[in-house]
């Protein structure tokens, strides 16, 4: 009995937080616009009876969705979104693998500063620090000041609204989710493993290759998909950082919202964006049971269910 | 025709496969190595046998290369390995841990050095099937490390390190892992493997019985120095110290003043006992201090005076009895305690000694060796 309450805690949770409110966005994307609070049409009427409820049924259709493929700008939005997402990953992975490997090297007394300061950015809120990047990239800002100072450059960079700003703002903001997982491989390898490489006839670098790369794998299929999924349906960044050429299918959402007020093909593209990131989600999901089932605790689980 | 002993550091002609001339290794403030030189040669099974923190572990990172030398000289086959690295010495090592990569199976473990070296693939096929046979291991290939027990983990260690037929293995406490049964089934393995490839081993460990087991030669170290290098038995029956006595098994140490007498020496050892009689391949002055260092099992205890040159009385104080032998802790005159120890024998009913028994202690004039320190 205790078990079941155990289990049912968190799928009421998900039930409540999670399923209830997707049918809800999906029921709106299946309606129509209406001016009118809320503004879509038709809502249900539960004191109208059954025939009210057969008249709401009828009333809903895939017309959004339609729509949604008769303009160019959503796919293309899509498309562009996911291709920022995985240009970003692979900078922020570029970026973040030698720092986790750096911090995982450090002397044992260092580490936990060396955490901390990964960790200290998400203590200020993460909307001054995209405006600080506006103040640091913008043509008058620090960064052009600088290089203007040095004379490497004459004329101010622009910077500040182009995709690069975007791309900065993505691998600075995620940084964090790409190094955490990839130190925590890598601090619990065996320095062992690679002197024994090396007596084995690898030189440092094969070594790093053919030993601490695989054994961090899992730590950077996690940091990907911790920084890709999110990046795809990011907002904030790109309406702050990007320009009018930078299109991801966030923005379009928040405009459809509330420029448009068009909540059901809002709700539609919210939902296919669901449905695009499904893929990314089950492939992390089942990376992490890899990973669990490679450290030998699958075992544990699985003779919760038997007993 | 009794096969001829193996024992090449006797034979001035034989060239020693490795040297340390005048190695020393220090780190920071502390000396783990302290201006050692040693040879060992090839084929032999070499043990390093100390306390830890006596240097053996640094001694062999030294040979594998892990280490380099603070002053001094290290040779391979008569070549300086001061500049050669890791990863270019036919020298191979099984790690403490046995640091088996995990994301390989047990096949491609043994196969990484071999791949390393760009041989051919049957070729590397072919050696890792035989690496497999060698270790017992033929059903496993295709397992993971994690997949696989303990012992099982010990033996893909061995076969991965032996797989590029090194010149030299080095072995960290490879048995230190397993428990007491398995330790010794593999003991006997090891020896066999080594006797089999060739190959000479240079094994670290603190446990002294392993080392007498397998080792032609056992080397006792203390604080980054060798105290003494000899075959198993020779470490066990003439010890050249009280320290390589103490440390390999059990032994009864008893200081005193030695005198040369009649076909020995006669050595007084406490104020109103009769001197005890031994005799010495070492030299002695009239009135040095010296240490009588007597096996347990050298010393008979029974109950009636015996007619021996050596003999005392005593009490029984305690009784060690660990099956196949017992061990008596008895107790002399003025209070020193004395460990005799006898074989059982007969059925435990039929034993007469016990507690608090009054028993005389006896031993010939060879079962002690004298000391100087």
């Amino acid at each position: 009995m205790r078990r079941l309450t155990l289990i049912a805690v968190p799928y009421l949770w998900l039930l409540a937080l999670f399923l209830v409110p997707f049918l809800i966005v999906f029921k709106i994307s299946l309606s129509d616009t209406a001016i009118a609070i809320p503004p879509y049409t038709p809502t249900l009427d539960l004191a109208g009876g059954w025939a009210a409820v057969r008249a709401f049924l009828s009333q809903l259709d895939m017309e959004n969705y339609i729509w949604l493929t008769e303009d160019a700008l959503y796919w293309k939005a899509y498309l562009s979104s996911v291709k920022i997402a995985f240009i970003a990953t692979v900078l922020t992975l570029l970026a973040g693998y030698p720092m986790a490997y750096a911090m995982a090297r450090a002397a044992p007394e260092w580490r936990p500063t060396l955490l901390m300061l990964v960790i200290l950015p998400f203590w200020t809120s993460f909307l001054i620090r995209v405006y600080a990047w506006m103040g640091i990239l913008s043509n008058e800002g620090l960064l052009n000041a600088f290089l203007l100072w040095t004379g490497l450059i004459s004329e101010p960079l622009v910077i500040l609204n182009t995709n690069t700003a975007v791309y900065i703002g993505i691998v600075y903001t995620y940084l964090p989710f790409m190094i955490l997982p990839i130190y925590s491989a890598l601090e619990k390898m065996d320095d062992s493993l690679l002197e024994a490489a090396e007596d084995l006839g690898c030189s440092r670098l094969t070594a790093f290759w053919l030993v601490t790369v695989p054994l961090s794998k899992q730590g950077i299929i996690a940091g990907c998909f911790l920084v890709f999924i999110p990046v795809v349906g990011e907002f904030v960044i790109p309406s702050l950082l990007g320009g009018s050429g930078t299109l991801m299918i966030g923005k379009v959402l928040f405009e459809e919202f509330f420029n448009n007020r068009d909540w059901p093909v809002a709700s539609a593209v919210a939902v296919i964006l669901l449905l695009i990131l499904i893929v990314p989600i089950i492939l992390f999901q089942r990376n992490e049971q890899k990973q669990r089932e490679a450290e030998g605790l699958d075992v544990f689980p699985l003779s919760m269910w038997s007993r | 025709m009794a096969e001829s002993v193996f024992a090449p550091w006797n034979d001035p002609d034989e060239k020693p496969l490795i040297q340390f001339r005048n190695v020393t290794k220090r780190f920071g403030d502390f000396t783990a190595i302290d201006n050692l030189t040693q040879d060992i040669y090839a084929k032999e099974f070499f043990a390093l046998l100390g306390p830890s923190g006596c240097g053996k572990t640094t001694m062999m990172r030294m040979l594998a290369g892990f280490e380099t030398p603070t002053d001094g000289q290290i040779l391979i086959a008569g070549q300086d390995v001061a500049n050669i690295p890791p990863n270019k010495r036919a020298v191979n090592m099984m790690f403490q841990s046995y640091a088996l990569f995990p994301h390989l199976t047990v096949a491609d473990n043994i196969a990484f050095g071999l791949k390393r070296e760009g041989k051919p693939k049957d070729e590397i096929a072919a050696r890792v099937a035989e690496m497999l046979r060698l270790t017992k291991l033929e059903r496993f290939g295709a397992r993971k490390p994690h997949q696989i027990s303990g012992g099982q983990r010990q033996r893909v260690a061995l076969a991965r390190s032996l797989a590029k037929a090194p010149k030299l293995l080095l072995l960290d406490e490879p048995l230190g892992a397993l428990d007491a049964k398995l330790r010794q089934q593999t003991q006997f393995e090891l020896m066999d493997i080594q006797e089999k490839t060739g190959t000479t081993f240079v094994i670290v460990t603190h446990d002294q019985e392993e080392a007498m087991t397998v080792a032609s030669r056992v080397a006792v170290m203390d604080e980054g120095r060798i105290v003494q290098v000899a075959t198993p038995a020779d470490i066990y029956e003439q010890p050249n110290s009280v320290y390589v006595a103490d440390f390999i098994g059990d032994v009864n140490i008893i200081e005193g003043t030695a005198t040369p007498g009649s076909a020995g020496y006669d050595i007084a050892w406490a104020e109103g006992q009769s001197a005890f009689h031994a005799k010495s391949t070492r030299d002695f002055a009239n009135g040095q201090r010296c240490f009588l260092a007597m096996r347990p099992e050298k010393v008979a205890i029974s109950t009636d005076e015996p007619d021996a040159r050596n003999k005392i009385a005593g009490k029984i104080i305690d009784i060690a009895y660990l099956g196949n032998i017992s061990t008596y802790h008895v107790e002399l005159p003025g209070g020193r305690m004395m460990k005799a120890q006898t074989a059982n024998t007969r059925r435990l009913s039929r034993r007469t000694l016990t507690w608090e028994d009054p028993v005389w202690l006896s031993w010939t004039d060879t079962a002690a060796v004298m000391l100087e320190g």
